[in-house]
């Protein structure tokens, strides 16, 4: 039973750190600032889901101790992580932080400018 | 052999936080640095939890709660600053 739950608790906590590996390098690798604010929004929250419910595993099966504090964190991060990531790309778009050149089509720059048209 | 995955992933969370250091003092904008700090968050809620794991105490279990809470405040406060000059805004038009 210690095994089963020892191979649970390093599976989930070895992808979560694989996760959070992959977000730093695209951190450093990605282009322009929005595909940085992608990597570091999408996958960095699912690694850290991953971590929290390895951690919560552990508590649970091997010192038999059921940590509600655990499971509520994860749904904030769930729920907090998208939110995030979505303000600051919008911040960054409407601040005017430049797109990279290998961007191939901007949809919201026509419907912006109509919308500053619009209210002079 | 537990442990010792758990010390190697403690290693690698810090590798990964003194990459988003990296991209802290090199960004190029302001929203590349808040990105960065939020990513130092999630790192260091990860970090507690595996930390809570070796030292085989619930005291920090708290702490995992409270990080977040103030990584997502700090980050909503930031992309509003940058967004319109002011965090609390008084005007109700757009």
């Amino acid at each position: 039973m210690t095994v089963i739950a020892n191979i649970l608790i390093i599976a989930t906590i070895s992808f979560g750190t694989i996760f959070i590996l992959v977000t730093a390098i695209g951190l450093i690798r990605l282009p322009d600032a929005f595909s940085r604010a992608h990597a570091a929004s999408k996958s960095a929250t699912l690694g850290v889901m991953s971590i929290l419910l390895g951690v919560f595993l552990h508590f649970w099966l091997i010192e038999g101790h059921f940590n509600s504090r655990i499971l509520l964190g994860i749904a904030f991060l769930f729920i907090t992580g998208p939110v995030g990531g979505h303000m600051m790309g919008r911040a960054a778009y409407l601040s005017g932080v430049k797109l990279s050149d290998q961007t191939v089509r901007d949809d919201l720059a026509d419907v912006i400018k109509k919308k500053r048209e619009k209210l002079q | 052999m537990v442990e010792k995955i758990l010390l190697i992933s403690l290693t690698l969370f810090a590798v990964s936080i003194a990459i988003a250091l990296f991209r802290i003092i090199k960004g190029p904008s302001m929203p590349d640095r808040a990105v960065a700090l939020d990513m130092i968050g999630v790192n260091l809620i990860s970090m507690i939890a595996i930390i809570s794991i070796v030292l085989k105490t619930k005291a920090f279990l708290e702490a995992i709660l409270i990080l977040g809470i103030l990584a997502f405040i700090s980050t909503i406060a930031i992309s509003k600053y940058i967004e319109r000059g002011a965090i609390i805004e008084h005007k109700s038009d757009n």
